[in-house]
């Protein structure tokens, strides 16, 4: 009888506390360049995002930002959001996100500069306050950064449980004549991310985007 | 120097080294030979016994198991017995109590009917009135010639007209007493009926009463042979528990298919009442919720037939007083319909839920807004199918039980088949290790034949020169030249062989 009361409250108290939300929970923090050499792939992005919106599930969190001269700030954030945790709500907010990001990618004015640390830097921060399961900085750039002069970004970041994705990155036109500097340019950001303890992966397929999410 | 250089080189050929090596080895393995075949004989009779002891006791246990599995099949068909013979008692009761509570009612009413017949009968034999015996007489007067008196010509004619006046009114108080015993005699025929049909009915509950203690008797024969154990019973009630073990797992399949599809009626719509994104461990709190809330349904179908008796495997809730009985049938019948119409409304929930997400995907992937669909037809389907099978479920019970029941049996003859395979291989393990030994041992004396060989030349010399100095008898000689160590090893393991068969 001692063992039965045991064994119910023991059971009760691990149904309880594996309720977690928190922990399943994916984090999507989509960085969008739109600097003069990649502003016309904005297209390509607006059906990635689509397919965000389709696969994640309530209680995910999405936001999407621009990399511009100054990508460290909240002001870059084009849209964010977090799935209420009601199917038919959640919805809701996937046609309101996406109507948000349609006006934006029509509206885009391209920079002169391509700041992709800081906006890993505001990824790695937002992220990290919306304390999700599973954390992803997806990167859709040609992952050349301008920095304009003055701006410092040798801060090393805190990739630990993050995984880092480049999507889409494209080729450029010195790049074709020598495509050692292309890969160069990859190698170089998937040897920073990982010596941040983040995990760095290229997902240049978009047919395959199902690989985003894949463990 | 290597190690084959130093080994060659003892002398200066090699072969003679190989040689020497070679008479040094075998003479160690002929110094080692007994020891060796000790050691092996006893290390593959160890294993032998071994093997064989075990064997021994897990037979014993598969006879355990065999006869436990015999003592839970009697007492399981025993109980079934009794149940059919319960059963068709509680008939004979039912019918007898009503046939034999409206006896009194029809006795009397049988009395009244054959009362009313016999007086009706009685009235019957009333003859009628037979016609007047001087008629004849005063016929003949009337017959007689006048002479022309008138006086007597007007008797006459007076007797006459008194004797047809006579005759008129006999005939008709003949008729109306006729016709009175034949409408008496109508009256009769419908009661005759009637009598008749409830001397019928009377016979055909006799008949079935008959039709009833025939079944009982058949079920005692039956319970008889049970009781008694006899090999055929046992037979037949083991295919019979094979059979309903695999039927009522069919149907439990079946129920199983049945239960995934309510599931997936529930799991997308519960996510709307408990949440999306919550988790229970590895699982989503949705799919935990809908899960629970089919096995509550099938618990509670569970104790709706336990309540009405009609499975046992629950035997408090069989051995509750009827009033209590019938409190929990409609407590549980309550809860079922209860949760047979939220699943109906989930059902419903679902079909908005899953129309909206399409139309969601449509538009993220860029295509036109799909027309909603204009019957309702589906979302009928699905509210029915989601009201219909929690009642559907509950029959789940009648199965299960029988599964659990036969299960019992099925498992203890698969336990006593593993049983008796572990026996086997036992032994066999034991044999083979037996003759494993003996077969290593052959070996080796092959491999040192020609010290053996050598033995018996020795042997065989020395007794021929007993022979010539002592005259030794011939028995002695035999027995020393015939009997080498071989040849005894051989004749005990020849004799040991012969045990272990007949073992």
């Amino acid at each position: 009888m001692k063992k039965t009361v045991v064994f119910i409250i023991a059971f009760a108290v691990i149904l309880t506390g594996c309720a977690d939300t928190k922990k399943h929970s994916k984090g999507v923090y989509m960085l969008l360049d739109s600097s003069d050499t990649y502003a016309l792939e904005l297209k390509t992005a607006q059906s990635i995002i689509n397919y965000l919106l389709g696969t994640l599930q309530p209680m995910d969190t999405l936001a999407v930002a621009s990399i511009d001269t100054g990508s460290f700030s909240e002001k870059d954030i084009i849209a964010k959001v977090t799935f209420y945790q009601r199917p038919s709500v959640a919805n809701n907010q996937k046609r309101a996100f996406q109507k948000k990001l349609d006006k934006f990618i029509s509206n885009v004015k391209s920079s002169r500069y391509t700041d992709i640390s800081g906006g890993i830097l505001q990824a790695i921060e937002y992220l990290n306050e919306a304390d999700t399961g599973k954390k992803y900085i997806l990167i859709f750039s040609d992952l050349k950064e301008e920095l304009k002069k003055g701006h410092v970004r040798d801060v090393p970041f805190q990739l630990t449980g993050f995984n880092v994705i480049a999507l889409n990155v494209t080729k450029l036109r010195a790049n074709i004549r020598d495509p050692i500097k292309y890969m160069e340019r990859v190698e170089q950001w998937g040897k920073i991310i990982e010596s941040c303890n983040g995990e760095w992966r290229v997902v240049n397929d978009l047919e395959r985007l199902d690989n985003i999410f894949a463990e | 120097m290597t190690f084959t250089q130093s080994f060659l080189g003892i002398t200066a050929n090699p072969a003679l080294s190989v040689l020497i090596w070679l008479f040094l080895l075998l003479a160690a393995l002929y110094f080692a030979r007994k020891p060796f075949h000790r050691a092996v004989t006893a290390f593959s009779k160890l294993i032998n016994n071994a093997m064989r002891f075990t064997a021994s006791s897990v037979l014993l246990t598969e006879k355990r198991l065999v006869q436990r599995n015999r003592e839970v099949l009697i007492a399981e068909s025993l109980e079934n017995a009794e149940r059919l013979v319960e059963r068709e008692f509680d008939r004979i009761n039912t019918a007898v109590t009503r046939d034999l509570q409206g006896y009194p009612g029809l006795h009397r009413q049988m009395s009244e009917v054959i009362t009313s017949l016999e007086e009706d009968f009685n009235k019957t034999a009333d003859v009628p009135p037979s016609l007047p015996n001087w008629i004849n007489i005063i016929e003949a007067i009337a017959n007689i010639k006048h002479s022309g008196d008138s006086m007597i010509a007007n008797m006459l004619a007076e007797i006459n007209r008194t004797l047809t006046e006579q005759h008129m009114s006999a005939i008709e108080a003949y008729r109306t007493s006729t016709s009175t015993r034949h409408s008496l005699l109508n009256k009769i025929k419908p009661m005759w009926r009637k009598l008749q049909k409830t001397i019928t009915d009377v016979g055909k509950s006799i008949t079935a009463l008959n039709k009833r203690a025939k079944q009982i008797d058949k079920y005692m024969d039956n319970y008889e042979q049970i009781r008694a154990q006899t090999d055929k019973a046992v037979r037949m009630l083991s295919s019979s528990f094979m059979t309903r073990f695999f039927i009522s797992g069919i149907i439990l399949c079946i129920a199983f298919g049945a239960a995934i599809i309510n599931f997936n009626l529930i799991a997308l719509p519960m996510s709307e009442m408990v949440g999306g994104g919550s988790y229970i461990g590895p699982y989503k709190t949705s799919d935990v919720v809908g899960l629970v809330i089919i096995l509550v349904e099938l618990s509670m179908g569970l104790f709706l037939m336990e309540s009405l008796r009609i499975t046992r495997l629950f035997p408090i809730i069989g051995s509750m007083d009827d009033k209590m009985r019938i409190r929990m049938i409609y407590l549980t019948l309550t809860l079922l319909t209860v949760l047979a119409g939220v699943e109906s409304a989930l059902a419903f929930m679902r079909d908005r839920i899953a129309a909206d997400m399409e139309t969601l995907r449509q538009t993220l992937i860029g295509v036109d807004e799909m027309a909603r669909a204009a019957s309702n037809i589906p979302t009928i389907g699905q509210m029915i199918m989601g009201f219909v099978l929690p009642f559907a479920l509950t029959f789940v019970a009648i199965p299960l039980e029988s599964f659990i029941l036969s299960s019992r049996m099925v498992i203890g003859i698969v336990g006593a088949g593993i049983l008796r395979a572990i026996a086997f291989i036992l032994r066999l393990i034991g044999n083979t290790g037996l003759y494993l030994g003996k077969f290593i041992i052959s070996i080796y004396d092959l491999a040192i034949f020609p010290t053996i060989w050598l033995e018996g030349v020795i042997v065989s010399k020395q007794s021929s020169v007993k022979k010539i100095t002592k005259e030794a008898p011939k028995s002695i000689f035999f027995k020393r030249t015939k009997k080498p160590v071989t040849n005894q090893e051989n004749k005990n393991d020849k004799k040991n062989d012969k045990k272990e068969q007949t073992e």
